[in-house]
């Protein structure tokens, strides 16, 4: 192994040709571990962003753990991975879902957003995405995937939510830097309610 | 006792029928374990203090999901979402006492996922235990909660047999108070069991909370007619109001008549590790007004009999206040 690996990388080299020599990566080892098991297929096919994508995920796998280190897609935050914060959100057909809390293998024939998959094939922004760069919605930045994803699943719902409708919408969602109100200051300039 | 971002190696099974689902959960007994949204299930999984062999995914059902209406009520399936129980028109038209509980569950996404049976079927909140201390629930032979140092300010007031671990759902208050029945199923076939029987304390099994044997799939919620557009109230008291679970809850369905409140059931949740009804405070109100004259004549009752621990006296008052609320309101 060089030392320019990062850690990212390593891991992913890791996952796909299950052995590495190093014991730091001991958990990810034991559970990329290729042993029959009885059930589901490994290989998939998962909708993702629109695309297709083909994955071979294990079948105790989470969607949070296939997002960012099988498909590269690391816009979906792992904060507490134990649906205690929110900063996995996607949707799932519309609907949000904790991702360090779904099982890949339960969304097979679903359609996945995730925080990369919201901008315009010309790579304007979703306008929410927009609404919290004006409203300087973020601090440091770390839940505001998650933040995004409940605020567009919200608004395909309800174009023109209350402040406490949103308030709600957004409440499976923790900032650690206690930035709430600006994030329902852009949820209400997304939905045309604030200039 | 590390905690681990991955689940160890398992193997998962996704049955579309629910025939198939009750042959794999009588094959793999105690080997295997059921998931509905997952999110009682994963935590336990990921901190290795359960080790299933086998998940059985009941997602795939669809006859598990949905409300339906019957002869005497309505059924709900077992595996419709919390969301879809706090929102469906039958239910909140009908058994708002049930939306009202199933919508102040845990968080948005959670309610997205997780399902009633899950939430009926989910183990203690008690943290020596989810951390995986070997105490009498775990099979051991000490409870970790009831020693002069410990942390108990969330646990039990009543009914503790060595252990003091409360019921954590917020949905089955409002279940014991609307009279539900529990349909149970497996492959030698199907039994009704009415809520307040469903629900187990640590007399009865000290390592499950319900009736449920292995093999055995929840498969449906009935709630009779009888309760249906009553007069209900639901409170739920909580350090915070999203991911936390009731420090004391109260669900509670009237009848009234002339002024009078002819029946009612009422029900504490976290006080004991089953739903508590309040038989005396239901006793003592019938045939009296919902008024505050009877709120003061049953104060303190609720809580009468109580044997808090180190840490949760404040529940006794919490009770009665909350009487006195439903009472009131
Ligand atoms: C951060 C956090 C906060 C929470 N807060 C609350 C709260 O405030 N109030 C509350 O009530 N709960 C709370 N919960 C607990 C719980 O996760 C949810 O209530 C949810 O409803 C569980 O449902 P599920 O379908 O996801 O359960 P699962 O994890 O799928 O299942 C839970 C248990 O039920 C069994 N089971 C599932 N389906 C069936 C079936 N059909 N028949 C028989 N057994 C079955 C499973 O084998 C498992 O033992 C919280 C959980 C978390 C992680
Ligand atoms: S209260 Fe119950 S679950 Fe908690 S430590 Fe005691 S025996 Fe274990
Ligand atoms: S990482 Fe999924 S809820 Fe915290
Ligand atoms: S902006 Fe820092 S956690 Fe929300």
């Amino acid at each position: 192994m060089t030392p320019r690996l990062t850690r990212r990388r390593f891991i992913k080299s890791v996952i796909f040709s299950g052995a590495a020599l190093s014991s730091g990566a001991g958990f990810y080892l034991a559970s990329a571990q290729t042993r029959p098991s009885g059930g589901v297929e490994r290989l998939v096919s998962l909708s993702i962003n629109g695309r297709t994508r083909r994955v071979d995920v294990m079948p105790q796998e989470t969607l949070a753990h296939t997002l960012r280190y099988k498909l590269g897609l690391t816009g979906t935050k792992i904060g507490c991975n134990r649906g205690e914060c929110g900063s996995c959100t996607v949707t799932i057909n519309d609907v949000t879902h904790y991702a360090c809390s779904t099982l890949t293998h339960s969304v097979k024939g679903k359609e996945v957003v995730t925080v990369e998959g919201l901008r315009a094939a010309d790579g304007t922004l979703h306008a929410v995405q927009q609404a919290f760069i004006d409203e300087l919605s973020p601090q440091c930045g770390f839940c505001t995937p998650g933040q995004i994803m409940s605020a567009v699943a919200l608004l395909k719902t309800n174009p023109r939510p209350t402040r406490d409708e949103a308030r709600q919408a957004l409440s499976g969602n923790l900032c650690r830097c206690g930035a709430y109100d600006h994030y329902l200051n852009g949820v209400m300039r997304a939905s045309g309610q604030l200039s | 006792m590390p905690a681990f971002d991955n689940m160890p190696d398992m193997e998962l099974y996704q049955p579309v029928q629910i025939d198939d689902a009750l042959a794999l959960a009588a094959r793999l007994a105690e080997r295997g374990w059921l998931v509905g949204g997952g999110q009682d299930t994963y935590g336990w999984i990921k901190d290795r203090n359960k080790r299933p062999e086998a998940l059985i995914d009941l997602n795939g059902i669809e006859s598990l999901r949905g409300v339906r209406e019957t002869e005497n009520g309505i059924e709900i399936g077992a595996l419709t979402t919390l969301t879809e129980v706090a929102t469906n028109p039958i239910i909140t038209q009908r058994y708002a006492l049930l939306s009202k509980a199933a919508s102040v569950v845990a968080s948005p996404q959670i309610r997205n996922a997780g399902t009633l049976a899950g939430n009926l079927a989910q183990d203690v909140r008690c943290w020596y235990y989810r951390r995986g201390l070997d105490c009498y629930r775990a099979g051991g032979n000490l409870c970790y909660a009831d020693t002069p140092e410990a942390q108990n300010r969330e646990h039990a007031i009543f009914n503790a047999s060595r252990c003091v671990a409360v019921t954590p759902s917020d949905t089955a208050p409002a279940l014991v108070a609307l009279e539900a029945q529990m349909v149970i199923t497996s492959t030698s076939g199907q039994r009704v069991v009415a809520a307040e029987d469903f629900f187990v304390g640590p007399d009865v099994n000290i390592e499950s909370t319900t009736v449920l044997r292995d093999g055995e799939i929840l498969t449906a919620v009935r709630i009779p007619a009888k309760w249906a557009n009553a007069e209900f109230y639901y409170e739920k008291v909580a350090d915070r109001n999203v991911w936390d679970f009731a420090l004391v809850s109260i669900a509670g369905a009237m009848r009234i008549e002339g002024g009078n409140i002819v029946e009612s059931s009422l029900v504490c949740g976290a006080v004991q590790c089953t739903p508590r009804r309040l038989t005396s405070v239901e006793r003592a109100i019938q045939g009296r007004p919902r008024n505050e004259a009877t709120a003061t004549m049953v104060a303190g009752m609720a809580s009468q009999g109580a044997r808090p621990l180190n840490q949760n006296a404040f529940k006794m008052p919490l009770m009665d206040n909350l009487v006195t609320k439903l009472l009131t309101a």
